[in-house]
């Protein structure tokens, strides 16, 4: 089980529990605004873009290179970005704290 | 496995130049070829733009039969976010329960139909008939229009001969202008009032603007749909294991038809208008020339895909470009995604396997390249499933 905490663009936090599957099916299925996952999580369409805050990067890690090509393309990114679907739930990111790029 | 495959003859140029020359109407075209590369400028507007002149970065180019400005596919940022803004709540309709649950009727009596037939050519009794009822739900029109949309054949600008046909046009633009009379005069709750009550910028849209959305909403996803449909058609006759595999495992479905579209690429490529003297690929790229994105080959990248030519259902990891990419990326993709998703899981359902009959393949004359993009017709049967 892992706590995990949305901040969207204008501003509203939301905390959701998950056990397994991505960060970004989670947000899809709560309708996190700015988080649509087009493409179902195969990293081609950068539409659950978050910037990770700066004191979690270490409990997600940094993007792969693949999600570091599609990110360098997108709006707003900056070293905290990744791609929620490329972000398994697991008790390592418990507490992690997401905005929403969009 | 030879009928359904789909080669990629774009692979000896991308490693060697990642560049194709085509000549299209004395207007010539250097493609872009390597997955990177394709990003990359679709991404970058100000150099490679797409509101030059109407027509002009579609391949073949539509500059002498259509005056009419597709939007927001043939404008830019920052106009093309405004426009954009106005029809994105409407065609991210499909991921409602309710247009689910339409579209799943249409494509289940689709399928239930061609269980009944002996033999069925599946571009125009299959995938033709499925694109033009699914467009009923899309526009929010009457079901009966379909009948109407069938009638125009597989290409609304294409002859069979495949030569651009102005005629053809016509038909397209005539229905089309009516659709918008009838709208101011009884509205309804089609797309068609939904754009007349439509505003750009604090004013209302013009007959013209309404003109380009509906001309690209017919057109963009109408050979695309029917070739990605009979492709799947033509993909699962040769793989029986993989209609099952998707019965026991539907969870990979929203993979599946990712990996479908990155192999298909239903729309080979798509062109920009260069703005500056430039390079691409080391190589010089004048102002005013155009070059092309092409989606078809970047998506067969080994750079970025292992075991390009492939079709692996569950590919993890899959950054294609078969809906295009950045700013102008498919409009129509939710809806698309919904067809193909309905598809297979009907498909899985229902079908125990396919039977090519005959066919014959559509290849695109891109000049340096041939590249299959579909069949202009295949013939199959369809065998329920006992069980």
């Amino acid at each position: 089980m892992a706590k995990i905490t949305f901040i969207t663009s204008d501003n509203e936090k939301i905390t959701l529990e998950g056990t397994t599957g991505s960060v970004m099916a989670l947000a899809v299925e709560n309708n996190i605004k700015g988080i649509d996952g087009d493409c179902g999580g195969v990293c081609s369409c950068a539409t659950c873009h978050v910037h990770v805050t700066p004191e979690n990067m270490a409990k997600t890690g940094e993007a792969s290179e693949i999600e570091m090509d599609m990110l360098e393309l997108d709006d707003n990114t900056d070293e905290y970005s990744r791609l929620c679907c490329q972000l398994e739930i697991s008790d390592a990111i418990d507490g992690v704290v997401l905005k929403v790029a969009k | 496995m030879e009928k359904s495959k789909l080669t990629d003859p774009f692979e000896k140029a991308r490693l060697e130049t990642g560049l194709g020359e085509m000549n299209d109407q004395n207007d010539p075209v250097t493609m872009l070829l390597r997955h990177k590369d394709v990003r990359k400028s679709a991404h970058n507007y100000k150099t490679f733009q797409s509101g030059a002149t109407p027509g002009r970065i579609v391949i073949p180019s539509e500059v002498d039969i259509r005056d009419t400005r597709q939007i927001p596919f043939e404008v830019d940022p920052p106009e093309h976010k405004d426009y954009r803004a106005i029809i994105e709540p409407w065609f991210r309709r499909p991921l409602q329960a309710e247009y689910e649950k339409k579209l799943t009727a249409i494509i289940t009596s689709i399928v239930e139909h061609a269980l009944t037939k002996e033999s069925i050519e599946v571009v125009t009794e299959f995938s033709l008939p499925l694109q033009s009822n699914a467009l009923t739900l899309l526009i929010n029109s009457d079901a009966s229009e379909a009948e109407t949309w069938i009638s125009w054949g597989t290409h609304v600008f294409r002859s069979e001969g495949e030569a651009l046909d102005g005629d053809k046009a016509t038909v397209l633009y005539d229905y089309i202008e009516n659709q918008i009379e009838e709208a101011i005069n009884s509205p309804s709750e089609n797309l068609f009032t939904k754009l007349v009550n439509s505003e750009f910028q604090g004013r209302k849209l013009t007959k013209e603007e309404i003109k380009g959305i509906m001309v690209l909403t017919f057109a963009g996803g109408r050979d695309t749909v029917i070739n990605a449909v009979t492709n799947s058609i033509a993909y699962f006759s040769e793989h029986p294991e993989s209609l099952q595999r998707i019965q026991k495992e539907p969870e990979i479905i929203g993979n599946a038809v990712e990996e479908l579209i990155r192999y298909f690429s239903p729309l080979t490529q798509m062109g920009r208008v260069v703005t500056e003297d430039t390079y691409v690929c080391e190589h010089a790229a004048k102002a005013n020339s155009r070059v092309s994105l092409c989606w078809a080959s970047a998506n067969r990248d080994e750079k970025v895909f292992e075991n390009p030519n492939e079709i692996i259902l569950d590919r993890k990891i899959n950054p294609h470009v078969g809906f295009g990419f950045s700013h102008h990326n498919c409009l129509g993709a939710t809806h698309a995604r919904q067809i193909m998703r309905i598809l297979l899981k009907t498909l899985s359902n229902k079908i125990q396997s396919i039977d090519i009959l005959d066919y014959k393949e559509n290849i695109e004359d891109l000049d340096q390249f041939k590249r299959k993009v579909g069949y202009d017709s295949i013939h199959v049967k369809f065998n329920p499933k006992t069980i």
